[in-house]
Formats: structure tokens, C-alpha cells, sequence
């Protein structure tokens, strides 16, 4: 057995510093995944068992009964001591210390009962209670809005005008492209970090402050685009737009129709980009929307956090729905991110 | 998609055709260019430009016409200190605390990051199994926004959180980390390498599989040890991809806001408070608005990060020629 656990495909055994390998790769696996993981579980958790200490690893609900006479339905416990030790209650009400009890099967007949002599029953069930109350008591669809919409307008917008300079960057000789080339090296080295206080006024004079296009219409030309783009249009050869011209093509006929097709590898790992730093945005957005109904997800999230008490049930719910574009979007297109993020530098 | 796009791009046509008959087809190169420059024009070299007059002026308007020119008093007030090592001693000690801060931070996180990534790195570069799979376990954390990095961690953290419950049933007592100074920074550490490792592992991993094989075979025939492999062979060669690493590392730790203000928000007091977050509150956050002392700031910290882009450059353009 052990000899099968060991043996590799070179049908070597296993060294010693394979076993540790192997060792701190799991070891990776919980620490990476673990936190991830257990902020999921969680948000499945009533609020109840968030205030739960020592937290359980995975979510309970305890059992409720229907008992005839009561309007809602009753928390079960079992007893653990006195006459009716072993046997499942109903509790209709609690008065201190004291707990006021029914046996479903003679719910009649109210049974007084030391707090301390009974256990909650309770089984293993994902509770959506804190996906509802979100829906219900905030306004979570309109925050889903303002980042679908900042991010789909913010890319379709980065996508096109990016590949437009791309494409003359790289296809035209014309006086001047080596300014404009050192301009958008220059931009690299200017991120939106160290002119936070001019944007803001230049941003507010154009009346974008708390709109969403305030947050849209700055960061959509990207340096890193252009170069992405233009970089991959490079290896286009020059005799498939002479000849397109021949053939009475017009220029822009052949942005349109010709390169940007061509360049299509290229303005996928651009769009995963593009799509990525919108969803996830927060300092610019944080500065230029200050009302709350034109808030991102991001913003939101931050906001629900108080300083001393916070909402956690509803905060592990959104935080789970937040992620879940991200992860979904990384599932299914693992390698071009991987690459892009890879070539480009991350932003 | 493109069909629906296409009616769109043939009304675009006519307009471009237009110009191209007009002034020629290699001046069109400007119109593709115009959006862009235009955006880039107004969005960053604007403001870099303002930014000075920003810096040179004092009082709370956001309009600089509204504003009394105060030359250089803004950078004075900035650098004034008696001990540069101690905030204390400094006109504005919060500053002084987020220079210090930051540059702890960057110190301790490099460290860290660099090392991790290049071990993980070493380790996925072996022969393993389902490497793919673990590379993505690595990586994914770096897809994840800011703010749900800083919940994620903050709920474990929190006071009734699982590294408390953990503790307790281990029989120690439970501890507010985030509000005692010292765990509050060294949990930011070790948070902002959580989240970015993925990212630079992968860096060095490409690195690493860009090393060719066959030094490797003539160091097999030679009988060299693998200590001595990976001094002699693999650390010179991957050199470069390592220094790439470090600056990158280095422009985005002293950029670094958005995990740790919603992580700890800056606290407790001013302990995690790095330089973006220093600009933030002194600008935006609340009043006084002072946009003079936040752009002087700004201009210091886009000093450094020209310089180390510059670094940065020098090096990518030296390895992509060597």
C-alpha cells in the first residue's frame, strides 16, 4: 500500500523533500482557501449562531415545531434534567432564568424550566435569512447596479478607444509617435494615487462628482491597454492592410474589421483586466461618490463596516455575493487571466 | 455582440472617410489617437500640473483662484521636524508617523513576499502533481477586491472571530488584535502579502521556467549538490525576474490604501496609517479640507515612485536587450 501511495508516474519513489513540498502545498491550500471558505460558510449562519462563541465550523439552525394554539412556530430544546429529562420541548417563552415550556404532544400544558437544564436541538442547514434581509432592508440591487454599470460602460469604453490609439501606434508612421509613445510611457509613471487633489477638482468642475461616469470617464484611457494592444497589433502583417486598401478599404473599415478581430487574444486579456479593476475599484470611487445611492459594492461593504458594531450577517452575505463575479469569471477563464496578469504587470 | 456593434462603427465610417480624403490618411492616425490623448491630457497631465499650483497654495477652496498663494510653506510644514526619526518631533507627526509607517511596511512586506513567493515558486516548479491546481490556489486570492480581503480577514480577527475561538478551546485567552498597535500592523503585513503573493509567485515561476534546462543537465553530470545548484545556477539566473519582483513590489507597497483602510481604517490611533491613507484624510476625509497639504504630500510621494518607475523600466528594457 505504501508503496503505491508513493510511486510517481517516473516510477521513482517519493524523495523526502517531495513529501515536504507536497506538505506545505496543503498547507497552502487551507491558509489561501481556508479564510475564504470560512467567510462563505459563515454568511450561511443565522444570527444566532454568529453570536455563537467558539464559533462551529459549520452552520446550524436549531429545530422549530408548529404546535397547535401558538401562531409561530416554537424553538425545540431537549431537557437534560429533572422529570422530563430526555424528552424534546417546545419553548414558548422565556423569562430570565426560568423558561416556560409545552410538550408538543400536550401543548395544553405550560411546564416552567430552568434555563440551564435544557440544550437546544439543532441540525446542520445552510440558513439564507442574511441573503433576504439584504434584499429586504438594503439597498443591495441598486449597489449591484452601480458596479455592473461602471464596469461594463468603464471596459466597452477602455476597449475601444485603447485599441483605436493601439492601432495608430502601431500601423502609422506619422511625425510625432515617438512623443506620443514617450506621453504614454509618462502616464505609467503617474498613477491616480499622487493626484488625487487636481482630479478631484478637474472632476468636479466637469460636474461628475457623484455620478457615476465621474468614476467611468478617468481611468478609461489606460497605458497599459495601449501597450497590451499595441505590442500584439506589432505582429499583424503590414500586407493585410495594403492589401484591405486596394481594395478601397477605408481606414477605419480597417480598425473595424481587420484589426480588431485579429487582435482579439489580446483584447480579451485587456477586457479580464479592465473588467477586473473596475469591479474591484475602490480610492477613486471612495472620493468621487460620496451619497450613498450612487455607491459601488466596495463602497458599501466599507460603509457597513462601523467602527465598533458591525452588522456582520448582513456583511458576510454581500461580501459573498461580491466575490462571486470574481470567482466565477477566474473558473472559467483561469489561464488568460494568469497570462495577462503575467505580461502586463498588473496594472 | 459585433453585429449588434456594427451599424454603430458604419455611422463612425462616413465622418472618417470624410477626413481621411481631406487631410490625408496618415494624419487619421491623429483622430484614432485624439479620445485617448484627450483623456490622458485631462485625467493626468492636468492635474499633475495643478497639482503644483495646489501644493503652492494654502486655505480650504478647492477653487485656486479662491485660493492665497503660500510658496513653498506646505512642503515646510511637511518636512519640519527637529528628529526625522521621531514623528514626535515634527510639526505634523501623523505624516511623519505614515512615512515611518510606510516604510516599515514596505521593508517587512517585501521581505516576506519575496521570500514566500520564491519558495512557493521553487516548490510549483518541481515535479508535482496537479500543479495547475495549486498554482491557482495561490494566485486567486489576488483576483479578490481590497475590501473583501480586509472582511475576510477582519472576520476571522474580530474579537469573537475563529482565531479567538481557536485559542480558547486551545485553552489561552481571547485577544482584540486589531486594536492592540503592534498585531494590528503585523497582521496588515501579513495581510498584503496573503493577498499579493499569487501575484509574484507567478512572476518568478515564469522566470524559473525560463531557465534552460540543459545548465541544469550539466550540473547533474558535475554531481553539484542541490544547495549548490540553486546558489550557483538558479538565484544568478533568475536574478533579473527578482529584481523585476522588487521594484514592482516596492511601487505597489508604498501605493498600498484600500485593504488596510478597511481592514483597521488606519488604527488603532495612526498605527497602520500609510502615506495614500495620510493624503486621503487630509484632503477628503473630513474638515479641515486642507488640499494644499494633501497635494504637497502627493508630490512627495510621486518623487519616489518616478524614480523607482524609472528603476523599473531601466531594468525591464536591460533584460528584455540581455
Amino acid at each position: 500500500m505504501a508503496n503505491f501511495l508513493t510511486r510517481t508516474r517516473g516510477k521513482e519513489r517519493l524523495h523526502w523533500t517531495d513529501w515536504l513540498s507536497y506538505a506545505y502545498l496543503l498547507f497552502g491550500v487551507v491558509v489561501m482557501f481556508g479564510p475564504v471558505l470560512w467567510l462563505a460558510l459563515s454568511s450561511f449562519k443565522t444570527e444566532a449562531e454568529l453570536q455563537h462563541y467558539p464559533p462551529r465550523l459549520l452552520p446550524y439552525i436549531q429545530k422549530t415545531e408548529k404546535i397547535p394554539g401558538y401562531d409561530s412556530a416554537l424553538p425545540i430544546f431537549k431537557v437534560t434534567k429533572g422529570a422530563l429529562a430526555g424528552q424534546e420541548v417546545a419553548q414558548v417563552r422565556r423569562i430570565g432564568l426560568v423558561a416556560q415550556v409545552v410538550r408538543p404532544d400536550e401543548p395544553g400544558k405550560l411546564v416552567k424550566l430552568p434555563i440551564a437544564d435544557r440544550k437546544p436541538v439543532e441540525h446542520v442547514a445552510l440558513a439564507t435569512s442574511n441573503y433576504v434581509k439584504l434584499f429586504k432592508r438594503f439597498d443591495f440591487l441598486r449597489f449591484l447596479w452601480n458596479s455592473t454599470f461602471i464596469t461594463v460602460v468603464a471596459t466597452a469604453i477602455t476597449l475601444v478607444i485603447n485599441s483605436m490609439a493601439a492601432f495608430a501606434l502601431s500601423k502609422y508612421a506619422f511625425r510625432g509617435r515617438g512623443t506620443v509613445m514617450a506621453l504614454v510611457i509618462g502616464t505609467l509613471m503617474i498613477p491616480q494615487t499622487v493626484v488625487l487633489v487636481p482630479l478631484f477638482l478637474v472632476v468636479r468642475d466637469l460636474g461628475m462628482i457623484n455620478s457615476l461616469w465621474g468614476v467611468i470617464i478617468p481611468g478609461a484611457a489606460t497605458p497599459t491597454g495601449v501597450f497590451l494592444l499595441r505590442q500584439y497589433m506589432l505582429t499583424i502583417p503590414d500586407e493585410i492592410l495594403d492589401a484591405a486598401r486596394m481594395d478601397n478599404a477605408s481606414e477605419w473599415k480597417i480598425y473595424w474589421r481587420i484589426i480588431l478581430p485579429l487582435s482579439a487574444p489580446a483584447i480579451a486579456v485587456l477586457a479580464i483586466l479592465s473588467i477586473m479593476w473596475r469591479w474591484n475599484d475602490f480610492l477613486w470611487p471612495l472620493i468621487a461618490l460620496t451619497q450613498s445611492k450612487f455607491f459601488t459594492l466596495q463602497l458599501a461593504l466599507n460603509s457597513f463596516r462601523g467602527e465598533f458594531n458591525t452588522d456582520w450577517a448582513s456583511l458576510l452575505a454581500m461580501t459573498v455575493l461580491t466575490l462571486l463575479p470574481i470567482v466565477a469569471v477566474f473558473a472559467f477563464l483561469q489561464k488568460y487571466i494568469a497570462t495577462g496578469i503575467a505580461t502586463t504587470g498588473g496594472k | 455582440m459585433y453585429k449588434l456593434i456594427s451599424p454603430l462603427m458604419q455611422l463612425v465610417d462616413w465622418p472618417m472617410r470624410a477626413f481621411q480624403s481631406r487631410f490625408g490618411q496618415r494624419r487619421l492616425a491623429w483622430v484614432f489617437l485624439a479620445p485617448n490623448l484627450a483623456l490622458f491630457g485631462l485625467f493626468v497631465f492636468l492635474p499633475v500640473i495643478l497639482n503644483f499650483a495646489y501644493a503652492m497654495t494654502g486655505s480650504e477652496h478647492i477653487l485656486l483662484r479662491d485660493r492665497p498663494f503660500v510658496g513653498a510653506q506646505n512642503f515646510a510644514q511637511l518636512t519640519n521636524c527637529k528628529d526625522y526619526l521621531n514623528p514626535n518631533s515634527c510639526q505634523l507627526d501623523v505624516f511623519w508617523r505614515a512615512v515611518h509607517n510606510t516604510v516599515w511596511f514596505i521593508v517587512l512586506q517585501i521581505g516576506f513576499m519575496v521570500g514566500f513567493s520564491l519558495l512557493t515558486a521553487l516548490i510549483l516548479n518541481r515535479k508535482i502533481r496537479a500543479r495547475g491546481f495549486f498554482r491557482a490556489v495561490f494566485f486567486f486570492p489576488v483576483l479578490l477586491s481590497p475590501v473583501v480581503v480586509a472582511l475576510v480577514w477582519k472576520w476571522i480577527l474580530q474579537d469573537q472571530g475563529a482565531l479567538n475561538g481557536v485559542l480558547s478551546s486551545l485553552g489561552y485567552q481571547p485577544y482584540n488584535w486589531l486594536l492592540d498597535p503592534s498585531w494590528a500592523f503585523g497582521f496588515s503585513v501579513f495581510l498584503t502579502v496573503w493577498f499579493h503573493m499569487g501575484f509574484y509567485t507567478l512572476i518568478l515561476l515564469a522566470g524559473l521556467q525560463a531557465i534552460p534546462r540543459d545548465v541544469y543537465e550539466a550540473a547533474a553530470m558535475d554531481a553539484a549538490s542541490p544547495w549548490r545548484v540553486f546558489r550557483k545556477i538558479t538565484l544568478p539566473l533568475l536574478m533579473p525576474t527578482m529584481i523585476v519582483v522588487l521594484v514592482l513590489a516596492l511601487i505597489k507597497g508604498v501605493q498600498t490604501f484600500d485593504e488596510l483602510y478597511a481592514f483597521t481604517g488606519g488604527g488603532p490611533g495612526s498605527a497602520t496609517t500609510l502615506m495614500i491613507q495620510y493624503i486621503y484624510e487630509t484632503g477628503f476625509a473630513g474638515a479641515p479640507r486642507l488640499f494644499g497639504l494633501a497635494a504637497a504630500a502627493s508630490i512627495l510621494l510621486a518623487l519616489v515612485l518616478v524614480a523607482l518607475t524609472a528603476v523599473q523600466l531601466w531594468v525591464t528594457r536591460r533584460n528584455a536587450n540581455g
